[in-house]
């Protein structure tokens, strides 16, 4: 392994390109008409505000055309300990822009001596969603979310983007992937900015179990096998992954509602 | 045309050595100290620029003598090591690899430039109890000249650091409580420091590699919780 290179800077995905580019895939060097949907793709992912921050949640399924190819996918990565990236799309790439964005994080931290704001790491990972265009072209997309507590303001903030590698900051809630826009439905008659971190739970798994309902490729709560989707809360104590106990409480609470509701016995 | 005179290899070495060894005394010395709950590095320091960071998630990194070039050897540290934990995993990143690389590039400045390095560094690893293999703390030393030296329990560079060397060996104990450690690294920074004051706290950089804490075990502690350490 070469010690000490050309690159000085303090990005490791410029340090990527410029000392070890042998470690990088050449996207020119895919091949056209590329059939991308032999690869795994991960569905529904969404995040929105509450009281004490944010929050972020995803399914954990990931499906290849109309076959499972994950039950227990993780779509929801720390990125340091105030910040967190959910990934949709094509798996392969989506992991790994997690992972990176994770490494550039901490690798800037390392070298500079202090942590990027909140507001540079969301910009950093709009570029990094623009670096994979040429991919997304031939169906590899990669359409993340990112969210964090900025410990200057004192807030949660959240951010969607585009393939393009546009942000955009949310006020609210945004949802993306397959189930996204089912997600986002149902976030939209239960939000509240001021949500306790007992509603908020119920709002996450009640959206995601509205997306599972409507999209077949959005993994609802597996009772059976016990997984269940990954919901973090951010705030400015860190990042708190909700246990899966909490979540199969309000998951079985949320089904005998309905279940009630359609005999008609509430 | 005039001739250059004639010097001896010998004699270059020596010089260089002077030269390079005279840029580390100058400092102030930095220490390390394993403790109960992992490892602690500390230095006398007053201005805000560090003389102790984070390499990787259980590797620390120390310098003394000339800031620009100490800290250019931390970055490069930092680089390798993010890039080894990328290609391969974060358990493949050791303290040994890295101490063999700086040992050549220090060691190479040595020999071939005109000007050695004036630095003196230390690299430290905290063993993971949860890895076989990995257990164990280490904690090496690298010279102006390139060499290492591995040491157990504690280790001193830059400054007086043969006398402070003498003093913690007279009062190192192993499994050392955390505030014991700061304590006794004070006082030894203290005998460093002839007729002039006590070393405040608010001047102590003090950084803690801890065992058992997940993921990055690097943590910087700050003068209040310095203070606090030192009170208990």
């Amino acid at each position: 392994m070469q010690f000490g290179g050309k690159y000085q800077g303090s990005s490791f995905s410029e340090l990527l390109e410029v000392d070890f580019s042998y470690l990088r895939l050449n996207w020119s060097d895919l091949v056209e008409g590329f059939d991308a949907s032999v690869v795994p793709h991960g569905t529904t992912v969404m995040g929105f505000k509450y009281a004490e921050g944010v929050v972020i949640a995803g399914d954990r399924l990931a499906t290849v055309g109309h076959r499972v190819a994950s039950r227990d996918m993780e779509k929801v990565y720390p990125t340091d300990a105030y910040s967190l990236i959910a990934i949709a799309g094509a798996a392969g790439p989506a992991v790994e822009m997690a992972r990176l964005m994770r490494i550039e994080l901490e690798h800037y931290e390392k070298i500079e001596g202090e942590p990027l704001e909140l507001e540079g790491k969301a910009n950093k990972l709009s570029q990094m969603v623009r670096q994979n265009m040429p991919a997304a072209m031939q169906g590899l997309g990669v359409v993340p979310l990112f969210a964090g507590y900025d410990r200057r303001r004192k807030v949660g903030r959240l951010w969607g983007y585009d393939m393009t590698g546009g942000r955009y900051e949310e006020t609210d809630y945004e949802a993306t992937g397959s189930g996204g826009l089912y997600a986002a439905e149902s976030l939209k008659k239960s939000h509240t900015l001021d949500a306790t971190r007992t509603e908020a739970l119920r709002m996450a798994v009640q959206a995601l179990v509205d997306a599972s309902d409507e999209d077949r490729a959005t993994g609802g709560p597996d009772v059976v096998r016990g997984i269940y989707p990954n919901i973090d809360f951010c705030n400015q104590n860190g990042i708190e992954r909700a246990p899966e106990s909490e979540i199969e409480a309000v998951f079985r609470a949320i089904i005998a509602e309905q279940s009630d509701r359609r005999r008609g016995t509430s | 045309m005039s001739m250059p005179f004639y010097v001896s290899p010998e004699q270059v070495m020596a010089d260089k050595a002077e030269f390079a060894s005279k840029g580390v005394a100058r400092g102030k010395s930095s220490l390390v100290i394993e403790c109960d709950i992992g490892l602690l590095m500390m230095a006398e320091n007053l201005s805000t620029l560090s003389k102790i960071g984070e390499i990787y998630d259980r590797i620390g990194f120390a310098g003394v003598g000339k800031f620009s070039e100490f800290d250019q050897l931390r970055k490069i540290g930092v680089r390798y090591a993010d890039i080894k934990g990328y290609a391969y995993s974060r358990d493949d990143v050791r303290g040994r690899g890295l101490v063999n690389a700086y040992s050549q590039v220090v060691g190479d400045a040595f020999s071939q430039q005109l000007k050695p390095l004036e630095v003196e560094i230390v690299v430290v690893e905290v063993g993971d109890s949860t890895l076989a293999g990995h257990e164990n703390n280490a904690i090496y030393r690298i010279q102006y000249d390139g060499s290492i030296s591995d040491h157990h329990g504690f280790c001193v560079i830059g400054g007086a650091s043969e006398e402070l060397s003498d003093f913690l060996r007279s009062r190192y104990q192993d499994g050392i409580p955390l505030g014991e450690a700061i304590e006794l690294g004070k006082t030894a920074l203290e005998q460093a420091a002839e007729g002039e004051p006590s070393v405040e706290v608010k001047n102590l950089e003090v950084c803690v590699l801890e065992r058992e804490r997940a993921g990055r075990k690097f943590v910087r502690l700050n003068s209040d919780r310095v203070g606090e350490l030192l009170g208990a």
